[in-house]
């Protein structure tokens, strides 16, 4: 019920917005005081509450340097809980300005949904995880013909579940539901053999299972997903903001400006540095965008650089110790390209 | 209205237009149904405008696309490979599906309780109120839940299923059953239970008939059920035993073969059934109740025993109060079957859902939802109407 409320209510607010909200997206963010942002209803290491009822993680962590980079604040930002189902009608309806929530960029969603990808936070791939205790014997997805599998409603890795079951002439059973929440339930309880979602999701899911080191997330990788923020079309201003707060970021990286090094860069000669943080004479870089001239210094001073961001939330500093693999920069064998600043 | 004629002639004083009450009337009704097409010419005209501006695609064309999902419990064929709209239809079915069966065990249970509750028996009558009030006092997504999370908790892996008699199994994965293969001449049987069923609907026209002018009665009970039991068994003999079963056995993962009934489904229908039989219940109370004390004494002067003066007199006339509010009761199950998604069955909304978020046609996929609900509850309500108007008091 409370689904259809919600879907009601998005389609009514698509139905009634009077005036164009989405047109300066910057100035209604201004004038509230605050970014609204939809993330996951409890992801961890991308976007969870912790036991303080703060949210924590990758995916909430850019919105708080987007929130830092316009108001210096990395707390003038409210967070929106939204299920994989919810999620497009909220951002399409005006209910969000950013969609940071593990979201999968393709060109249906670019398109036909309306939606404009700010970059990719997070390189991942689509995965199987299964309870090895149970299932003695079983370490290739290829190995799965006639298995129940757990996988949450309306999300890209459903589509790609039914193309690799159909690819490989297996059968499977999908057991699909619309909450991460309920899938993780599901799965915990048995009711399904397999636990399918992208690879990050699987490594954080297995911490909350009753028995985490029962169960084995498998090798195979079945799909490219690319996640990342998303804005509405129509505000290029908007767009152009959260794009390059993602790019300052991973530019801070290249250039080894971190929280801790800040203060110390900020008299740095170095012209790509300068550029970057605002203290070159007579920039206007930052107010060009529609924001101030230090705003890349803002949002590093609060929420650090994008290395920083990635190793607190899901690398070595978290409990999920993924590795920054394809999430390393270009020039150390990844595929994080922080675009010129100049 | 004053016409100019009448203020020439007759002596009545001119009335202002604005003070005749028709013309007010009339004006009232023609601003509001102005202001109502005006409502929703704007309502349409912005979303068009909005939806254009956000540059999303309208229409009903998506229902033609591949929907590239799969549906773990569908009635009809389906895969990935097939179109939207045959995954809406499939939800559709699923919501039908789990609304009659639902419908059908929540009226047997509710009027078996109902009655319950009016028994003289002290044990019985309490066992019938706790479960009343248990029932009516949890909202049914928590009974849901129960049956679901509760009972599937319980229920052992695959590997472990419970036997049950008939080669049946209960697992965590659902309740399996043989499979009917039907052989050659089956459809002898299904003709015999035709016969059957035409047949005793004959006799019991008969037999009532008979009644009537003679007063002698016939045993039309044993009667049909010799009939309807008797010859689709005789059909069955005599085409030599065309049937062999598809047991379920157990490979790597599930029980193959048989037929599965998933556990999402069975904690749904169990969760609405009970939930509505406890209102059903109290409704079939009220009706009972409120037929005259004088019916039943008179039913018991005329020398009837208790069951057929409930049967004859009680019921006949109880069903005149319980019909309509039963016709509620069944609106809400259909409608609380939406409550689905909860625990991933596959009904209209989930998969309107799933849809909905593979495509983004919000508006598109909500209105097929609202038209649905819509069709199937003025659908459920006009056939009980037509049952209520069968029922009601015939006045001579």
């Amino acid at each position: 019920m409370k689904n259809i409320v919600k879907a009601l209510l998005g389609s009514a607010a698509i139905a009634m917005m009077a005036a164009p909200a989405s047109a300066a997206t910057l100035d209604d963010v201004k004038a509230k005081g605050h970014v609204q942002c939809g993330v996951n209803t409890g992801l961890i290491g991308f976007s969870a509450p912790d036991d303080q009822g703060n949210w924590k993680g990758l995916d909430v962590d850019f919105c708080r340097a987007v929130a830092a980079a316009i108001f210096d604040d990395p707390e003038a930002v409210e967070f929106t809980p939204l299920s994989a189902k919810d999620r497009f009608t909220a951002l399409q309806s005006g209910e969000v300005d950013v969609l940071s929530r593990n979201t999968t960029w393709t060109i249906s969603r670019d398109t036909a949904l309306g939606l404009n990808f700010a970059g990719v936070t997070y390189y991942d791939g689509q995965g199987f995880m299964i309870n090895a205790k149970k299932l003695e014997g079983i370490n290739s997805a290829l190995q799965l013909s006639g298995a129940a599998v757990c996988v949450q409603a309306g999300t890209t890795t459903e589509l790609n579940l039914a193309d690799y079951f159909k690819a490989n002439n297996m059968e499977y059973s999908p057991v699909v539901f619309e909450k991460f929440e309920e899938v993780n339930a599901a799965y915990d309880a048995g009711r399904c053999d397999v636990y399918t979602t992208d690879q990050s999701g699987l490594y954080a899911v297995r911490l909350n299972l009753t028995n985490p080191d029962d169960h084995i997330v498998l090798p195979e990788i079945i799909s490219k997903e690319p996640l990342g923020p998303a804005v509405r079309h129509g505000d290029d201003q908007w767009f152009d903001i959260v794009k390059w707060v993602y790019y300052a970021l991973v530019n801070a990286e290249e250039l080894g400006i971190s929280q801790a090094n800040l203060e110390e860069k900020m008299n740095s000669d170095n012209p790509e540095v300068r550029r970057l943080l605002g203290t070159e004479e007579g920039t206007k870089l930052g107010t060009d965008l529609g924001l101030t001239n230090d705003f890349a210094v803002r949002a590093i001073k609060h929420v650090g650089n994008y290395g920083e961001i990635f190793e607190r939330n899901v690398g070595a500093d978290s409990p999920l110790k993924i590795s920054r693999g394809i999430n390393a920069l270009w020039t150390k064998g990844g595929l994080q390209y922080g675009m010129p600043i100049r | 209205m004053a016409t100019p004629q009448s203020t020439v002639e007759g002596a009545a004083p001119r009335v202002p237009l604005f003070y005749d009450p028709r013309v007010r009337g009339i004006a009232y009704q023609v601003l509001v149904f102005a202001g109502l097409v005006a409502l929703i010419y704007w309502i349409i005209g912005n979303t068009t405008a909005n939806l254009q501006r956000a540059n999303i695609a309208s229409g009903f064309d998506f229902l033609q696309g591949r929907a590239g999902f799969d549906i773990g419990d569908s009635l009809v064929e389906y895969s990935s490979d097939s179109t939207y709209g045959r995954a809406l239809f499939v939800g559709f079915l699923n919501t039908l599906r789990v609304a009659i069966v639902g419908i059908i065990t929540a009226t047997i249970i509710g009027f078996i309780i109902g009655i319950g509750r009016l028994s003289k028996n002290w044990l019985i009558n309490r066992i019938c109120l706790v479960y009343v009030e248990v029932f009516r006092n949890i909202p049914p997504l928590l009974v849901i839940f129960f049956w679901y999370f509760g009972v599937l908790s319980v229920l052992p892996l695959p590997r472990e299923s419970i036997d049950l008699p008939l080669g049946s199994y209960l697992n965590s994965r659902g309740l399996y059953f043989p499979r009917f293969l039907w052989g050659e001449g089956a459809w002898l049987v299904l003709v015999g239970l035709v016969l059957g069923i035409v047949f005793t609907f004959f006799v019991r026209r008969w037999a009532h008939r008979r009644q009537m002018a003679t007063g002698e009665q016939f045993p039309v009970f044993w009667t049909s059920v010799a009939l309807i039991g008797g010859l689709p068994l005789l059909a069955f003999l005599l085409t030599g035993l065309p049937l062999s079963f598809e047991f379920p056995e157990l490979s790597t993962f599930n029980l193959r073969g048989g037929i599965q009934v998933r556990p999402e489904f069975l904690a749904l229908y169990l969760a609405l059934s009970f939930y509505t039989a406890a209102f059903i219940a109290e409704i079939v109370r009220a009706g009972v109740l409120g037929v005259s004390h004088g019916q039943s004494e008179a039913a018991q002067a005329l020398g009837l025993r208790s069951g057929q003066s409930m049967r004859l007199v009680i019921i006949p006339q109880a069903l005149r109060i319980i019909i309509p509010p039963l016709t509620s009761q069944y609106l809400n199950l259909t409608k609380n079957s939406s409550l689905a998604v909860a625990i991933g069955y596959p009904d209209l909304v989930a998969t309107g859902g799933t849809t909905l978020n593979q495509t983004g046609q919000a508006i598109e996929v909500v209105a097929i939802w609202l038209v649905v609900y819509l069709g199937l509850s003025l659908g459920t309500a006009g056939l009980m109407n037509w049952y209520n108007a069968r029922m009601a008091l015939v006045e001579r």
